[in-house]
């Protein structure tokens, strides 16, 4: 009671700190790691599956080949190579995915330009209408596509994808690249246009190398979406030209209509895993920032 | 070499190519407009590839869906609401109208509930990035891979051989079991099987913006709080909690409209099969393999109209931060 007022914040804090680390303290370690294994356990659970021989998948669990690991074979990933179409379809999915990331991109960023420092009217209006296209979903849009895609004689192709991918992702490129771009500072803008800098001059010279790290964190979302995509492939290119297949309908393929064992289905899942991986991995920090600079941030 | 590594190559340098020299054409056109008129007509030119291709790919084949939900499986003849009556009208699709809205509720508690929650743990330890990725790292992958991986876990053999899932593994060894989740059908179990899946996958995501938007809050409002003897779950309950419900609003919109247009997990699953069918697919299917291309436009409309509150909700969000902006 007699502690002077000085004190007392610090004697506080210090009894704060002093109960973090008993009972409080413990639970939080314990149940974090707790849901971090409960997290792992799956994926665990089927990589370590699909590192052992065909005949111990059929007849025993994979936990009974770690303690002690025994009879880890590569055997599963030869097969799937050897008995599926997978070597094609991560081909597949390269070639679908590398131009739908970077046709968006561009097409996104003169947009978004336009959005953030260029005025016309009914500016904000549009804008709320892209946004809008932001939860469009993409059922409402395949009928009518497929057709026309028919009637032009495309259907089937990589361009039928590239296309869609574009359209498709262009809601989600502008809101993010015209949010970063619209708060860039307006002072560089000015001094540029006051230096006789036409729009294309201070867009490609100004906006675009100042945006990069949105630009980052968009290829990196697009990137992943149209790898990851099933839906869009599925419906353009699954029944006319399955030769064009990315991986993802593949294994879905694999799973319903050929009824493939875990010896296929896992390696089939990780080798489409790998690439996504990498990158998550080695550009986390740019996914994070364009998650929350998508969704927390208008 | 695969001839289509040159239409590739031709598309990734042609494309940007192609895209680059337009802007530039348009300062060349500008040029023959009178001067005063030229900042009214180059925003448009500039939005122009955007708006051929959200105008081509979404804007006008919604419109063309939402006609050919009025017509029969014969498209031109006008057949008013039946397709809408056939929708309201069949247990089948009545079923996947129920399955979206258990995936609304519960995706939504789990995900953003989860996501909280871990939100606020990770925020206390000092192997926080590593937790933060463990969680997070499943909405790397494809929904199709993440499928696969838990089809393993719930994988079910038949009562007396040797169980390879890893749950019925589990079960196993505490004598229980084995069970058939995703036949479950009792109180939509499945249906709740597939969601804890894509759950799974979105947690991570609400964790990280609710964990950016945690680290927002002044350090110092907190410190004064427990100075002043409030215990932690006061401190979260009446400081934490309301500061960051603007955030969890924002979560929630987008784990709701991922609930609503669920897919690959379900096709890759179950196949919609042992009443796990939910709208997105049942109108993949009445299009495609029914070939009632009348049925698979009103499902999607029936899809679109579900989502549009969520989208004006978002959208009135969006105008109140232009506002402040």
């Amino acid at each position: 009671m007699t502690t002077p007022v000085a004190i007392q914040a610090p004697l506080a804090r210090a009894a704060a700190r002093g109960r973090r680390f008993t009972g409080g303290r413990f639970a939080v370690h314990l149940v974090l790691i707790l849901l971090m294994a409960i997290w792992l356990l799956p994926t665990i659970g089927l990589l370590v599956n699909s590192l052992r021989s065909s005949s111990d998948i059929a007849s025993s669990g994979w936990w009974t080949s770690l303690f002690p690991p025994k009879g880890l074979t590569l055997d599963s990933y030869a097969a799937v190579f050897r008995e599926t179409d997978i070597a094609s379809g991560f081909i597949n999915s390269l070639f679908i995915t590398i131009p739908a990331t970077i046709i968006p991109i561009f097409v996104a960023a003169f947009a978004a330009y336009a959005f953030s420092w260029m005025n016309f009217p009914g500016r904000n209006l549009l804008f709320v209408v892209v946004v809008g296209l932001l939860v469009v979903p993409l059922q409402t849009t395949f009928i009518p596509i497929l057709r026309t895609f028919g009637q032009i004689g495309i259907a089937g192709e990589f361009l039928t994808v590239w296309l869609a991918h574009t359209g498709y992702g262009l809601p989600f490129a502008i809101y993010l690249l015209r949010n970063f771009m619209g708060s860039l500072p307006r002072e560089v803008f000015e001094s540029a246009y006051i230096d006789g800098a036409s729009p294309v001059t201070a867009f490609f010279r100004l906006a675009l190398p100042m945006t990069v790290p949105a630009i980052a964190a968009l290829a990196i979302f697009q990137f992943l979406f149209v790898w990851n995509d099933l839906l869009v492939a599925y419906i353009y290119l699954g029944s006319v030209r399955p030769e064009n297949l990315p991986m993802t309908v593949q294994i879905n393929n694999l799973v319903s209509s050929q009824g493939a064992g875990w010896e296929l289905l896992g390696p089939a899942a990780f080798i489409s895993m790998a690439l996504p991986l990498v990158v998550f991995f080695a550009l986390q920090r740019y996914f994070v920032r364009g998650i929350t600079g998508g969704a927390v941030k208008g | 070499m695969d001839p289509r590594l040159g239409t590739a190559l031709a598309v990734v340098i042609g494309v940007p190519g192609v895209l680059v020299g337009y802007i530039y054409l348009t300062e060349v056109v500008l040029r023959f407009v009178a001067e005063k008129n030229r900042a009214r007509i180059r925003p448009w030119l500039w939005l122009l590839p955007a708006l051929l291709f959200l105008g081509l790919f979404l804007v006008i084949p919604t419109i063309l869906t939402i006609l050919r939900s009025f017509q029969g499986a014969v498209e031109g003849v006008w057949s008013g609401l039946d397709n809408y009556a056939w929708f309201f009208g069949t247990p089948d699709a009545l079923t996947a109208l129920r399955n979206n809205l258990l995936w609304v509720v519960f995706l939504t508690l789990f995900a953003v509930g989860g996501g909280l929650i871990i939100a606020v743990l990770v925020d206390r330890v000092r192997y926080e990035s590593v937790a933060k990725s463990v969680i997070f790292v499943p909405l790397a992958i494809s929904t199709t891979a993440a499928a696969v991986i838990w089809r393993f876990m719930f994988d079910y053999q038949s009562k007396g051989t040797a169980q390879t899932g890893t749950l019925n593994g589990i079960l196993g060894a505490f004598g229980l079991g084995p069970i058939s989740f995703l036949q479950v059908d009792t109180l939509a179990l499945n249906t709740i099987f597939l969601i804890i899946v894509t759950a799974w996958m979105w947690t991570g995501f609400a964790m990280v913006i609710l964990s950016a938007a945690l680290k927002g809050i002044s350090a110092e409002l907190l410190e004064a709080a427990r100075v002043d003897g409030a215990t932690e779950w006061r401190v979260f309950r009446f400081i934490v909690f309301p500061l960051l419900l603007p955030t969890v609003a924002v979560v929630s919109t987008t784990i709701v409209i991922t609930a609503l247009k669920t897919f690959d997990v379900v096709l890759v699953m179950t196949n919609g099969n042992f009443g796990t069918d939910v709208i997105a697919l049942r109108m993949i299917k009445e299009s495609f393999i029914n070939g009632n291309v009348g049925h698979g436009s009103a499902l999607a409309v029936i899809l679109l109209l579900a989502i549009i509150p969520v989208m004006a909700l978002n959208i009135s969000r969006f105008r109140a931060q232009e506002a402040i902006r």
